[in-house]
């Protein structure tokens, strides 16, 4: 509780916050999380400095993957810009692993470049040495281009703080409700509303190329399915589906090409996979219960959906092709909307019954009917979906009346909350890599 | 439940009786607009319907109790018609066979809890529900949409079972009365 209370306090002190932004508190710790000191990045050019920390920035990315614990900026020893002048006994002192050091030159153009180095803190030795380009209006995503670099190169594993998230939110009450489709930085930051709407908006999907989202609207009355473009807004009044019943759960296939998508047509939610070209369906499951909420496996060739056809909504599987439904999930009397990593390997869902609803991971890496997690604490946790490389899920809970996104890193240990400052958030889709 | 269907039957037309002379009041008034819009013309033949001892007009959808009632609830994860409802949809039913031309909308609903695409199929199967019970009530099928809107629109924010039982409803609408 008192962890929740600071975690709140720091983020609402912060001093770079914007009203419009999600803010955030880290929640859980990670005791085993490497130790990385981040010094202040100078701006040591001749022109108007850039508007955001970028030490700032990077110290947040990482403490959220709960994969590191960066120093906090008030314990900094020394200030050093270049690897010459770091006098590595002190950061030995303060127990840091790495340490990341650098400063923000002028480039042409008006534009600014990155330059940092990541160094090893007892080998004492310079692992990385790099000068990221930075447009002087958008400072913020080449400093989580910096973080990328510096997680894969401790972890092998690539970075996915380059990212955004798509959520959708309510606010007003009432005739005067407002839905918005939004997209964020993962960080919550540089939101953008990219869909109004005075009908509930929900499920959105992003294209594997990061350029279209498919979302479900009620502006016509009743469900439907639509695909938005980024960058013009182009598809929001058009649906690619609006068949009698339920138009819903879209999900773009690992190529771009097709969508597969729940329709009631026939007189219950049965899964199809559309292809957008053409928006010919094709029927995948044929089931009186409910096939619903379908994600596509990496390989393209599979999905995997929630059905009651067992009695109790769980996950099955099925080939993109049809046939026979097999089921994934056994334990929990209700499992639904699964995400799947990029690997195939784990997949988070909402798992609960009566009044207690989480997100529960499923590791099939181990094979059998695998291992399983529970990743949140909550009573009202739903939607999860992975980040492009795993590491972390964004689920939507709910605090009193109001929807908020929290971000919990895979192995559950660490989770931090990012709220809207105003109105109710949810429906959290992570975007691929950009 | 036969024998429930007669009593409510039997119910609706003693009430409706009462109301029959109000009624032919009405359906004459829109006549009255058409001659006054024709002035100039030869007044045109007028077609004023002729409305049955005890069948319901609209006028009966704000007055008559049981057509009053617009709202069926559920229990979690049920999508099961309680036997307290039929009286409802007897009503309901009857009024669609009085007026040919009425359109009735059947919006099934969920509770917050489950996911929200789940919630869509919960909500549309409760409207089917209500749907199989205005079929056996000899509804024309015809005039009667059901859409589902899941756990979109609920009538009470609070995370608790007061609010989650108003919110697992089927909303009965006439898009045209």
């Amino acid at each position: 509780m008192r962890k929740i209370l600071l975690g709140c306090l720091l983020a609402c002190l912060s001093p770079w916050l914007h009203a419009q932004t999600l803010d955030a508190g880290v929640v859980v710790g990670n005791e085993a999380a490497l130790s990385i000191a981040i010094v202040p990045m100078p701006y040591q050019g001749a022109r108007t400095p850039p508007a955001f920390d970028v030490a700032g920035i990077i110290r947040n990315d990482l403490n959220r993957s709960g994969q590191f614990k960066a120093l906090d900026e008030s314990r900094l020893v020394e200030s050093p810009v270049r690897s010459a002048e770091v006098r590595f006994p002190e950061w030995k002192k303060l127990k840091q692993d790495f340490l990341v050091i650098g400063r923000v030159l002028d480039a042409a153009e008006g534009n600014f470049s990155i330059q940092y180095e990541l160094l090893d803190v007892s080998k004492q030795q310079v692992l990385l040495s790099m000068s990221v380009p930075a447009r002087a209006s958008a400072i913020r995503r080449p400093a989580h281009q910096v973080a990328d670099q510096i997680y894969e190169k401790i972890l092998g594993v690539r970075g996915a703080f380059d990212t955004r998230i798509a959520y959708v939110t309510a606010s007003g009450l009432g005739q005067g409700i407002e839905y918005r489709l939004m997209v964020a930085d993962s960080d919550g930051f540089n939101p953008q509303s990219l869909v109004r709407s005075r009908e509930p908006l929900l499920s959105p999907a992003w294209s594997p190329d990061g350029r279209r989202i498919a979302y479900v609207s009620f502006q016509k009355g009743s469900s439907a399915v639509y695909v938005v473009e980024l960058a013009t807004g182009v598809g929001a009044t058009e649906p690619v589906s609006a068949a009698k019943g339920i138009n819903g759960a879209p999900a773009f296939s690992p190529d771009g090409k097709q969508l597969a998508l729940t329709l009631s047509k026939s007189g219950n939610p049965e899964i199809y996979v559309m292809d957008i070209a053409s928006r010919s369906l094709r029927q995948v499951t044929t089931h009186y219960g409910i096939d619903t909420e379908a994600v596509w496996l990496p390989d393209g060739q599979s999905l995997l959906f929630t059905s009651d056809r067992g009695g109790k909504p769980q996950i099955y599987q099925v080939s993109v092709n049809g046939g026979e439904a097999r089921r994934v999930s056994f334990s929990g009397e209700y499992n639904a909307r699964a995400t799947v990593s990029y690997d195939g390997k784990k997949i988070a869902m909402a798992q609960g019954g009566g009044n207690v609803y989480r997100i529960a991971m499923l590791d099939r890496s181990f094979g059998g009917n695998g291992r399983w997690q529970t990743l949140s604490p909550g009573n009202l946790d739903e939607s999860p979906s992975f980040a492009p490389n795993a590491s972390m899920i964004l689920y939507a809970t709910k605090e009193g009346r109001r929807g908020v996104l929290y971000a919990v890193s895979a192995d559950g240990r660490v989770r931090q909350r990012l709220v809207l400052s105003d109105g109710d958030v949810r429906e959290p889709a992570w975007s691929p890599y950009r | 439940m036969k024998r429930t269907f007669k009593i409510a039957a039997l119910l609706f037309a003693s009430v409706l009786l009462v109301a029959c002379a109000k009624k032919v009041k009405q359906e004459t008034a829109p006549a009255d607009n058409n001659t006054g819009g024709s002035s100039e013309s030869r007044p045109s033949d007028i077609g004023t319907g002729i409305t049955e001892a005890g069948a319901f007009s609209p006028a009966d959808l704000k007055t008559n109790s049981c057509l009053r009632q617009r709202v069926i609830y559920f229990d979690y994860d049920q999508d099961l018609l309680k036997p307290e409802y039929q009286a409802v949809i007897a009503c309901h039913s009857k009024y669609l066979r009085d007026r040919p031309g009425a359109q009735l909308r059947l919006e099934g609903h969920a509770d917050e809890r489950g996911t929200r695409e789940y919630n869509m199929a919960l909500g549309e199967r409760r409207g089917n529900g209500v749907s199989a019970a205005f079929n056996a009530n000899s509804a024309d099928m015809a005039r009667i949409e059901v859409v589902s809107s899941g756990e979109e629109r609920p009538v009470c924010l609070d995370s608790e079972e007061s609010c989650w039982s108003q919110n697992r409803r089927v909303d009965i609408s006439y898009s045209v009365e």
